[in-house]
């Protein structure tokens, strides 16, 4: 490794290195700190590894690998439907030459890497256990996660592809196999940590993380696909990827709960007597939802607080820690962004004397009571989705879903009432210009427009290097494979070493499992009570209704692949409520398919929300082919987070409005709609 | 929409011609609510009349049946046999606010939407039973410009009763032992549609046991078919099961109405109905009363050839509205 490691002053010295959840013994010397991680991962294989290595030769200790959209959702760099998105929240990975290049000078024998993978998580797994044999390291040997979650990409996340019955057997075939060949490696990250971002309340994260674990382990165990005594491997290898808010107090409550609910679930529903097996291990990354565009800086203080509710009890330690950037709502993390992020942990595990004592809260009657009334409320909650047959069928019924858009419309509207605080956002908002974030300074990584096609170029030679007859064994083998029922790695890391893209793979996958659109939630969710201001606007919609002729029709919609999907969701909930007829068409959607869209549905507005930072080339895509459309007059707005200079630019192009996290007041952006349309159709 | 408006009768022109621009511009102008842009609507939609190349095809069932997975199959199939495919999804609106979410066209999954399939949502706004008089015209200005013409509706009941007069076929999608059968045939719903097809076969074995109870349910009979029985087929919309069965059905009904006079009958009785149930809306069962003293409602529509059914609806209106005028003055008098 080109990096040094890091020397953490006092050197770990517990004989506890294994678990940082053992019980504690006052006073032995200092515990080893849990592992230090970075979401990380931008423009291409190359400018990441670079990236990576920086980071290690700081101290970090392990790594979390950020993916672009298109290889989330398997899409080659070419394709259609990843333009503008490639190499921008993430590293575009499309074949076995970009994941190598990825890992340059990093034996993957001693690394421990996290990947934020999920609906392609089977082929990056082969690539990099390829990658490994490549160097010459043993997948035996391979430390790390993927995270393989689908249920909540369903209902937050956004990246799934294929059909819940799909994603439930290749998870499991994920596991089966690492069970066997790759030991250390945890095979799923189960997450409620998007969950929380989705609005979930701490009762909600419990539950449906809970309820998401045991519909695996249902399926593992039911379909054979592991065998009895398999199932404590199993079981001890499923790992947790939990969020933290600032409310941190209850968040380690919330940490402590979901430890107990879990070895009971062991214990009572697998019967697992392994001790070790039945300890709950999850990383966290704090919350994101929590930072606030306005006074950014204050986010460096959330960040340390939050990471300070997961390490704080020793029972209830993460295992490993990502903390945010403090400029992410702001745009993309530049690497001091990410440096200061790494600096808190280092402060945090070897300033502070934090590691120095068993647990702080053993005894406490306040966290003893706080963490039994959530595990009660938790264990409610996963009964009413075990009983409506588990988190698969509540996916399809949009029970979960509905819960979390319902949780989140209720803390926008605390927010918005004042009921919750949040400094320098609705209380303290009086300011000093921010040296930090001043005009004309950029406060935010930009990704480089000619990485795009850099790597598009890249992947072209790559085509054309390999050999065109082992791709296409390799892909019928794999075609095959699964047609069979048989494992899908084996076949998998073939195609890998065969040369076959991520674009490939998954259409294979594709035309055999099909595609899937998960239900939204927005639909059934009940409306909130109206506020003074809410009767305001609907009377405002009600008035150039009339004068429209028609009702007002808004189109909210997401173009590309960005799946977050939680912000549009709640315009979309909020436009209903104030009287608009809404046609929600959903997220992945190309600006062809929006322009289509709002000209069908005869629409006197389009909304979009975009999040992937590729709004400068699909929103002018959207408003350039509403033009050609003869759709000039109807208004675009634009929701997402969008940098002040892109702002400006989109505005430039014929935007109407753009808004970013900072615009919270969503009867003040209803109130806009009306302003825009009204103008729009000022002769009507 | 604040362009300069066409003319009622070039944007016809564009609407047959299968203009989608065009259509989308004749859906908004039928739907409008303003006085004055009434006459064009009018004027646009008697110049359809007589026009209509497509089939109606009402898609009705209870919440969940899967309506819009089997929408979504049933499009993607008829276009790849390049028939070109309209879908009108009618939506509940919200009663407090008047506003409401239109969510089926996000479960159009990609590959109907690559098929080309036109769709529109709309809001149904004050109508208890999910159809408005706009859903109607709207029809009318879709079954001019596509082959095949699909309304979905959820089936609450008293729904189906008024899409029947709005299509040509109607389809039931009933999901195996939802247990809401015994409803249904209270309410007597299985006497309307011309094809049922149990969905989601896939999942439960309860699904022949479904289907046979239907057939038992719709042995009784229809009253405007006796002896006819309608088709109860089985299968899965998700996974392509059932589709190619289903839409030979439908053709097969298709073409049963138009080799015996049911289907100009059926046609003319669901005019007959749109216009009563409008004037009934508009000026209560009274004022369809003082109408009708005066001859059958059915003459009086006979009476008025090539004419749009919102045509006659509005000048059968003003008759009534003129009589009132009458009474009125005559009882200052």
């Amino acid at each position: 490794m080109s990096s040094s490691p890091p020397k953490p002053t006092p050197k770990p010295t517990s004989a506890r290195n294994e678990s940082p959840h053992a019980a504690p013994t006052a006073g032995a010397g200092r515990e080893k700190p849990w592992l230090f991680r970075t979401y990380s991962g931008h423009s291409s294989a190359r400018a990441s590894n670079a990236l990576y290595r920086s980071n290690l030769a700081k101290g970090q200790t392990g790594l979390s690998v950020a993916f672009d959209l298109p290889t989330q959702t398997g899409y080659d760099s070419d394709h259609p439907l990843a333009r503008g998105e490639v190499g921008k929240v993430g590293v575009p990975i499309c074949h076995i030459d970009d994941m190598a290049l990825l890992f340059e000078g990093i034996p993957l024998e001693q690394m421990n890497t996290s990947m934020t993978i999920n609906a392609t998580a089977a082929w990056l797994l082969a690539l990099y256990i390829a990658t490994a044999e490549r160097q010459g390291g043993a997948p035996a040997k391979l430390r790390g996660t993927t995270q393989n979650d689908i249920i909540k990409e369903y209902l937050s996340r956004g990246t799934f592809v294929f059909p819940p019955e799909a994603s439930m057997r290749l998870t499991s075939e994920i596991v089966a196999y690492t069970v066997e060949h790759v030991p250390h490696w945890n095979p799923i990250n189960i997450c409620s940590y998007h969950l929380q971002e989705a609005g979930a309340t701490p009762v909600q994260e419990i539950a449906f993380s809970m309820a998401n674990a045991i519909s695996l382990l249902d399926h593992l165990r039911d379909s054979g696909a592991v065998s009895e005594q398999d199932l404590a491997k199993v079981f001890g290898r499923i790992s947790f990827f939990l969020n933290a808010g600032i409310r941190f107090v209850e968040e380690m409550c919330k940490c402590r709960a979901m430890t107990a609910l879990w070895e009971e679930i062991g214990r009572e529903r697998y019967g697992i007597r392994d001790e070790k097996a039945l300890r709950l291990r999850y990383g966290v990354q704090v919350n994101s939802l929590g930072l606030t565009e306005a006074q950014p800086e204050n986010n460096i203080v959330r960040i340390a607080l939050e990471a300070l509710g997961v390490t704080l009890s020793q029972r209830a330690r993460a295992r490993s820690l990502q903390l945010p950037a403090w400029n992410e709502a702001l745009g993309l993390p530049r690497p001091w962004d990410q440096q200061l992020s790494l600096r808190t942990q280092q402060i945090l595990a070897y300033e502070t004397d934090l590691l120095e004592y068993g647990d702080l809260f053993d005894g406490s009657h306040v966290v003893e009571e706080k963490t039994r009334a959530l595990g009660l409320a938790a264990r409610e909650e996963l009964d009413v989705v075990l009983a409506m047959g588990g988190a698969v069928a509540a996916v399809e019924n949009a029970y979960m879903k509905q819960r979390l858009v319902e949780s989140h419309t209720a803390r926008l509207r605390a927010i918005e009432s004042g009921e919750l605080t949040v400094v320098g956002v609705n209380a303290y908002s009086e300011s000093v210009e921010s040296p930090l974030v001043q005009a004309g300074s950029s406060a935010i990584l930009k990704i480089d427009a000619s990485a795009e096609r850099a790597q598009i170029e890249s992947l072209q030679a790559f085509r054309n290097r390999r050999s065109p007859d082992a791709v296409a064994t390799a892909l019928r083998q794999l075609e095959d494979a699964i047609q069979s029922g048989q494992n899908i790695l084996p076949p998998s890391i073939e195609a890998a070493k065969a040369g076959v893209t991520t674009g490939e793979w998954t259409s294979v996958l594709r035309r055999v499992f099909g595609e899937y659109r998960a239900p939204t939630g927005v639909a059934a969710s009940a409306s909130a009570r109206p506020t003074a201001e809410d009767t305001q606007v609907r009377e405002r919609v009600d008035a150039l209704s009339q004068r429209l002729g028609r009702r007002l029709k808004l189109l909210v919609g997401k173009p590309g692949l960005d799946g977050h999907s939680n912000g549009a969701e709640q315009i979309a909930v909020k436009a209903r409520d104030a009287g608009m007829e809404v046609v929600y068409d959903g997220i992945r959607l190309t600006p062809e398919e929006i322009v289509q869209s709002a000209r069908d549905e005869g629409v006197h507005v389009v909304g979009l929300s975009i999040l992937s930072g590729s709004h400068g080339v699909l929103v002018v895509d959207v408003v350039d082919r509403m033009r050609a459309a003869g759709l000039g007059d109807v208004p675009v707005v634009v929701g997402g987070i969008i940098p002040p200079d892109d702002a400006l630019a989109l505005e430039k192009a014929g935007v109407r409005r753009v808004y970013t996290p900072k615009d919270f007041d969503l009867a003040r952006i209803m109130n806009e709609i009306v302003d825009v349309v009204a103008e729009a159709n000022a002769a009507a | 929409m604040s362009k300069p408006v066409e003319s009622p009768l070039a944007l016809a022109e564009r609407v047959r011609a299968g203009d989608r621009g065009g259509v989308a511009q004749a859906l908004n102008l039928v739907d409008d609510g303003r006085a004055a842009r009434r006459a064009d609507a009018l004027d646009l939609l008697d110049a359809l009349e007589g026009h209509a190349k497509g089939r109606r095809i009402g898609i009705t069932g209870a919440p969940g049946a899967g309506k819009s997975t089997l929408l979504d199959a049933l499009a993607t199939r008829l276009g790849s046999q390049g028939r070109s495919v309209a879908i009108l999804a009618i939506d509940p609106s919200s009663r407090k606010s008047g506003g409401a979410l239109l969510g089926d066209r996000f479960r159009m999954g990609a590959s109907a939407r690559d098929s080309g399939v036109f769709f529109r949502s709309l809001a149904a706004r004050d109508q208890l039973g999910g159809l408005s008089e706009i859903t109607g015209a709207s029809l009318d200005v879709l079954a001019a410009a596509f082959d095949t013409v699909f309304v979905e509706t959820v089936g609450v009941g008293q729904s189906e009763a008024g899409i029947v007069d709005l299509v040509e076929t109607l389809v039931f999608v009933a999901q195996p032992a939802a247990g809401d059968l015994v409803q249904f045939m209270k309410a007597g719903i299985l006497e309307w549609p011309d094809v049922f097809f149990v969905n989601k076969s896939d999942l439960s074995q309860l699904a022949g046991r479904t289907a046979s109870e239907l057939r038992a349910g719709i042995e009784l009979g229809r009253p405007d078919a006796p002896g006819e029985r309608a088709p109860v087929l089985c299968g899965s919309a998700r996974d392509g099961v059932g589709i190619d069965e289903l839409i030979d059905a439908i053709d097969r009904h298709h073409a049963s109405l138009a080799r015996t006079e049911a289907g100009a009958r059926r046609r003319s009785a669901g005019r007959l109905a749109r216009i009563r149930t409008a004037l009934t809306t508009r000026y209560g069962t009274r004022g369809l009363a003082r109408l009708t003293a005066e001859a059958p409602l059915e003459q009086q529509v006979d009476a008025q050839p090539g004419r749009s059914v919102e045509r006659i609806i509005d000048r059968l209106g003003a008759r009534i509205e003129a009589g009132w005028a009458g009474t009125d003055a005559a009882g200052a008098a």
